[in-house]
């Protein structure tokens, strides 16, 4: 008996899978077909389309403007109308007067803006922080990291807090805060990932082809480590809508009290809880669901992502 | 051993140093500077001037920094503008408050997330495993005081059942012996005080434990799929080692290590969680009082209560780091 007899042929596992997991080669293909295939990405991709298309088209969808307090005749000191007791405001009105529907409608254009305002300041400044440490390494990657490693011993949540202390009670501060709270996260993530690629076989690999260190950063290791950060983008949207919520809470919204905004209703519905908890309930809700849709994409793309999973 | 918990200490100095430059800087940062925030809304800009002048922020930067920075080291950390006691004071007058909520939402996080985690593994993809899956999703997306005010509507506001407030019932005759309400019944055998003091907790607790919990259940469960299926353990079952003996000693204490690590990571976010449910909840520890000064400006109070809470994070992370010796030999050998 030959030594190759010996050998028994290696079955493939699953084989009618694999060769369709390999019909393309392109990492995002695979990663777009992997999170099609995946229900909890349908359910947060349908989230967070309605939420966007909510959010944008809320001036035709919501039936009064941002500030309008259309109910305030009805305002009693002791009581609000609640959900269904007058037909012009099927969910009742707040303490201002303001119909609750269209101010879901408006808070979600709010949530939008603060979400992806946020989340691309971040992003912009943990790219470019975490691309410039990798690319330079070095005393500049050191000193860059330290200051990381600083911002991330504070929790993130006080981080924010404390800038928008610096920068003023205003919307814009609320965005800026949350976002800046996130570069130390993006920063890491991006060099972190970078220097993981850097050093693997496949770039060696094709360094040993003779492939030039541009071709190989484009190509390699730029789209390789993009993901984690796009997860991690997603994954912030979640955050940036919470947060803002928590900042208003405490009082760092800025802006007019009467602002379409989910966190600074459910602040103020702290008052009447006793009375009217559906001011609580209603934009409570609608923060954790968007929330979670943006949680189950980001998560279902990680999943996508992960070369573990991937590999089977 | 020691060795590395000396470098590790070492190392925090540097983090803590730096951190105390951000934090003069911060202050530095405000809208119209310390003397502003001091002021409030007598800021006038002869008020300004004056208390510029008293008290040196004026001065080259460097040396104010130098400056706060000695007397930081002695143990001056200033006084509160709204209380006008010392920072420090403060604080100690308010952290066994918080050490007991976040010690009591870590026993319920840790108490019902690894055992629910270790379940929905073991029942991989049946109801039980994707309703845990689904509760935890909804536990790391809720926002925290949002199910605050759920838990103390229902609770407080509808049944009635729990208090909604503070730390202890007013009518309560209890003697304070180390501000920890709860040790402190124990001690002095008032029992009765002890119990009122953890009803007390109950409701924050449940609230700040939420994030930790559904993490927790997430980590165990993943840690447990993945050690479950290794060859190790299947080489086990074949020599037919008790179950128990695969259990505990196989799968979970191989699975407890991501899982140590998310606890102890949790634990210092706890911290920050406390911010928001103190507030909801007006209980009297370090994060309600944190939430009051951030609003007024009052920066000795944050500067001085940022850094001990940085010091506590990265405490717990290295007290983290040394149980993972005693988890995994493999650890200690390197």
């Amino acid at each position: 008996m030959s030594a190759a007899e010996a050998i028994p042929t290696l079955p493939t596992p699953e084989g009618g899978d694999q060769t369709h997991a390999r019909r393309s080669g392109s990492f995002w293909g695979d990663v777009f077909r992997r999170v099609r295939k995946n229900p909890a990405a349908w359910v947060g991709a349908v989230v967070v389309l309605a939420f966007i298309l909510v959010a944008i088209l809320a001036p035709l969808l919501a039936p009064y403007p941002e500030l309008a307090t259309p109910g305030r005749e009805y305002l009693r000191p002791t009581s609000l109308p609640g959900i269904g007791e007058i037909p012009e405001f099927p969910l009742g009105i707040d303490r201002f007067g303001g119909d609750v529907v269209s101010k879901l409608i408006w808070g979600a254009q709010a949530s939008l803006i603060i979400g992806v305002v946020s989340t691309l300041f971040g992003l912009v400044g943990g790219m470019v922080l975490g691309a410039i440490a990798g690319a330079f390494g070095g005393w500049v990657d050191t000193v860059i990291m330290r200051i990381v490693d600083i911002l991330l011993s504070v929790p993130h949540l006080l981080l924010a807090v404390s800038i928008a202390a610096i920068l003023g009670r205003t919307p814009l501060a609320v965005m800026i805060a949350i976002g800046v709270a996130q570069i130390p996260i993006f920063a890491r993530l991006l060099r972190s990932s970078m220097l993981q690629q850097r050093e693997s076989d496949y770039v060696l690999a094709a360094r040993t082809l003779g492939l030039g260190t541009g071709r190989i950063t484009m190509s390699h290791l730029l789209p390789n480590s993009v993901g984690p950060v796009i997860v991690q983008a997603t994954l912030t949207l979640a955050t940036a809508v919470i947060d803002a919520a928590a900042l208003s809470f405490l009082g760092l919204g800025g802006g007019r009290p009467e602002t379409a905004e989910w966190g600074r209703m459910l602040t103020y519905a702290q008052a009447e809880l006793a009375i009217a908890p559906q001011l609580a309930f209603l934009p409570g809700i609608c923060i954790m669901i968007t929330a979670l849709g943006f949680t189950l994409l980001g998560e279902a793309l990680r999943e996508a992502m992960d070369p573990r999973t991937r590999k089977r | 051993m020691l060795r590395t918990i000396g470098k590790r200490l070492l190392l925090l100095i540097p983090t803590l140093f730096g951190l105390t430059v951000l934090l003069f800087f911060w202050v530095r940062a405000l809208p119209g500077g310390p003397a502003a925030a001091l002021l409030g809304e007598r800021a006038t800009p002869e008020a300004i001037e004056r208390i510029n002048e008293a008290y040196g922020f004026n001065r080259p930067l460097p040396e104010q920094y130098i400056t706060w920075l000695g007397r930081l080291l002695q143990g001056d950390f200033g006084n509160s503008i709204e209380t006008r006691r010392p920072v420090l004071e403060e604080f100690a007058n308010r952290f066994p408050a918080t050490v007991e909520l976040a010690v009591m939402a870590l026993i319920i996080a840790v108490g019902i997330g690894i055992p629910l985690g270790y379940w929905a593994a073991r029942h991989h993809g049946r109801l039980i495993d994707h309703i845990s899956v689904a509760g935890s999703l909804v536990g790391i997306t809720i926002p925290v005081f949002f199910l605050a005010f759920i838990l103390k509507w229902i609770f407080a506001v509808q049944l009635g059942w729990l208090p909604s407030t503070g730390r202890q019932d007013r009518g309560v005759d209890a003697t304070h012996v180390t501000g920890f309400y709860v040790l402190d019944g124990l001690l002095t055998g008032e029992l009765d005080a002890s119990l009122n003091a953890i009803v007390h907790l109950l409701l924050p607790a449940i609230a700040l434990a939420t994030i930790p919990l559904a993490i927790i259940v997430r980590i165990t469960r993943a840690s447990v799929l993945e050690v479950v299926n290794a060859d190790y353990v299947r080489t086990g079952r074949a020599k037919g080692i008790a179950q128990s003996t695969i259990r505990n000693r196989f799968v979970l204490r191989n699975a407890m290590l991501p899982v140590v690590t998310t606890i102890g990571l949790q634990a210092g976010l706890l911290i920050s969680g406390a911010v928001l449910t103190e507030t909801v909840f007006a209980f009297p520890g370090i994060g309600a009082f944190l939430a009051g000064a951030i609003f007024a400006r009052d920066f000795p109070v944050l500067q001085g209560f940022v850094l001990f809470i940085a010091l506590s994070y990265a405490l717990i992370n290295l007290l983290v780091d040394i149980s993972y010796s005693f988890i995994d030999p493999r650890v200690r050998i390197q």
